[in-house]
């Protein structure tokens, strides 16, 4: 048999109380996996320590990537590959080929960025997500802690937990 | 001196809780369909398939089946186009520019809104699509594409072009904000089918959520890539609507070579994209019973964005016929005055009776808190938003340079048809995703039920 996983699973009812617990647990050296939430908690990322996102960056990048070969292709094509008088303007001005530009360079943004948020999320139609209590999804927040990753024992664990407004607490393992 | 904040007024009545935005909103897509929603889905259907006859036949015949003639090159088809992507602007409105503002009263109409875009944007793409006459080989003409002809390039010059680029890539973006939307919720149906022991539907619905587990450090990346596609969405749609409005401006038409086209189509497209959000979540609401969740109050919030962007289009009418007149170019005078007093006097008056007076009844409260009031009055607002096409479109054609050419536009079946036949996709789309995908948004509703649900407030 392989090997097991074991988590400690708390239920929390309240994003408010969720937060406070959050901190307090983290401040007693319990190590947390993960909170899944129904909705996005305004503050939790920061209570659990995570780094902002850098997908912004990724967006920037590849919106610039739009930019540059939308105007590299348009001068390109109408400059030098066949270049034709049209209404006796310049073969290359600028002002005509920035709607075409602007929106290549959203284009890529777009959907660069979500295609980096799917691939960092690890996120894919044919996946089904661990899940530690499928509540998450309707009103409750899961707070999933990992024993093996713990050094303090289960029993304090719970304890803390319940401390700190936990309205359920269950062991789950994979 | 001490500044007290109005106390704002509930967003969702009828004291739900969390798990009650869940039951509410999912039940519908959960549900056998109403015999209401059969009759609904099976009328648009006809349309759809009524108008896909005429498709065929403007496919099979060529566009000589329209009732363009040599004069009028552009009539129902452009005023078609012209207005369904105008009515697609108010959901990426809603959904990206509130977003930015932080007006929460978008979460409960957001989604609906949005895939009202979406219908409306592929309507509104079939009617250039069709005017190519030979649609297959439309991407070779649309699009750089290495061709035949020694590979002579598309003109970028062209406003034409920038268009197939505008309204490609506004309608791939509303997409993808759009499903992004979607995917916390799907998973709400997923969890949900697994306690009901429905397995195929929750695999089907993992699929569409892309698995989705709901973890912060998710929830933190997924709000960074919806606040980064607000701020894209934002000018895209601004300047979807300013390309459009490039097709007209950048000519020599009296008519339409005016600079203030831009801000005017803007205006005017959120105006009629209001009237249609209007229109259809009235009828949402009441069929799917979600009065706790589009209120009074969002009726109310949406007709003042009706007075305004109407009070604008009214001004950009008055504008041009002040600079019509102050220009002194006979050619432009001419064509004002031809609009008002001209053969096409009806659709004109029509226009400035439905645009510009009728959203002006919105100034008292009581008419735009009432529900019966505020669904005629946008069924109103668009009818008007069509003339004023039709207006900008025909009546700039139909008196050509030379008096010899002089016509009028009538519409054939086939033109009917068309129209028809995109009121048939949208119909048949909106239904099909009102029955199978949360027309509520639940992940963001639900993160405002604490500060806003009408419980907590009576608490205090």
């Amino acid at each position: 048999m392989a090997h097991k996983e074991n988590f400690l699973v708390g239920i929390f009812d309240d994003e408010d109380v969720l937060l406070h617990a959050v901190e307090n647990i983290r401040e007693k050296g319990v190590k947390i996996k993960e909170v899944y939430s129904p909705f996005p908690v305004h503050g939790l990322d920061e209570a659990l320590g995570y780094r902002r996102s850098r997908l912004p960056i990724a967006s920037f990048m590849f919106g610039i990537t739009g930019t540059s070969l939308a105007l590299f292709t348009q001068i390109w094509m109408l400059g030098f590959d066949w270049p034709m008088i049209i209404g006796g303007k310049n073969h290359v001005s600028l002002p005509p080929f920035i709607p075409v530009t602007f929106e290549f360079t959203v284009l890529l943004a777009a959907f660069g960025m979500v295609g980096t948020f799917l691939i960092v999320s690890d996120m894919k139609p044919y996946k089904w997500p661990r899940q530690y209590d499928n509540r998450s999804t309707d009103d409750k927040h899961v707070m999933a802690i990992d024993l093996a990753a713990n050094k303090i024992g289960k029993d304090d664990i719970q304890r803390i937990l319940k401390e700190n407004g936990a309205s359920e607490i269950n062991e789950k393992s994979f | 001196m001490q500044a007290t904040s109005v106390l704002r007024e509930t967003l969702v009545t009828g004291g739900k809780t969390v798990a009650d935005v869940s039951h509410d909103i999912s039940r519908q897509v959960e549900g056998k369909p109403t015999r209401l929603w059969w009759m609904a889905f099976g009328v648009s259907l006809a349309l759809l398939i009524w108008g896909a006859y005429c498709c065929w036949m403007l496919l099979w015949h060529g566009i000589g089946m329209w009732g363009l003639n040599k004069t009028v090159g552009w009539a129902w088809d452009i005023t078609n186009f012209v207005w369904w992507v105008g009515i697609g602007h108010a959901g990426t409105l809603i959904s990206a520019i509130l977003l930015l503002f932080r007006q929460r009263w978008r979460m409960s109409i957001n989604r609906a809104a949005e895939a009202m875009t979406i219908f409306a944007v592929i309507c509104a793409a079939s009617f250039p699509a069709f005017h190519m006459g030979r649609l297959w080989l439309g991407f070779y003409w649309a699009l750089p594409l290495p061709n035949a002809f020694g590979s002579l390039w598309v003109n970028f010059n062209s406003p034409l072009l920038w268009d197939v680029f505008a309204i490609s890539t506004y309608f791939s973006v509303s997409l993808v904000f759009w499903y992004m939307g979607l995917i916390p919720d799907f998973a709400v149906i997923r969890d949900r089918a697994v306690r009901m022991g429905h397995s195929v539907r929750a695999n089907v619905y993992n699929a569409l959520s892309f698995g989705w587990d709901g973890g912060a450090k998710t929830w933190m990346r997924y709000e960074s890539v919806a606040l980064i596609l607000a701020g894209l969405s934002t000018p895209l749609v601004l300047s979807v609507h300013t390309i459009v409005s490039f097709d007209f401006a950048t000519s020599v038409i009296p008519g339409w070579h005016t600079t203030i086209f831009p801000p005017y189509f803007v205006a005017g497209a959120i105006f009629s994209g209001f009237a249609m959000v209007l229109t259809l979540l009235l009828v949402t609401r009441k069929v799917f019973k979600l009065e706790d969740y589009i209120t009074i109050y969002h009726v109310e919030l949406m007709n003042i964005i009706i007075i305004i962007t109407g009070s604008i289009v009214g001004i950009a009418y008055i504008t041009e016929f002040f600079i019509a007149w102050y220009g002194q170019v006979p050619a432009e005078s001419y064509a004002f005055l031809n609009r008002m007093s001209g053969p096409y006097w009806w659709a004109y008056w029509s226009m400035m009776t439905c645009n510009v007076i009728s959203p002006q009844l919105f100034w008292f409260k009581k008419l735009r808190t009432n529900l019966v009031a505020t669904f005629i009055l946008s069924i109103i607002v668009n009818i008007g938003m069509w003339f004023e096409r039709f207006v900008i479109i025909v009546t700039s054609l139909h008196r050509d340079y030379l008096p010899s050419s002089w016509t009028m536009f009538h519409p054939t079946m086939y033109d009917i048809g068309q129209y028809l036949f995109t009121f048939g996709i949208f119909f048949t789309a909106f239904f099909l995703f009102a029955k199978f995908f949360p027309v509520i948004n639940m992940a963001e509703v639900k993160s405002i039920i604490k500060a806003t649900s009408e419980k907590k407030n009576s608490a205090h």
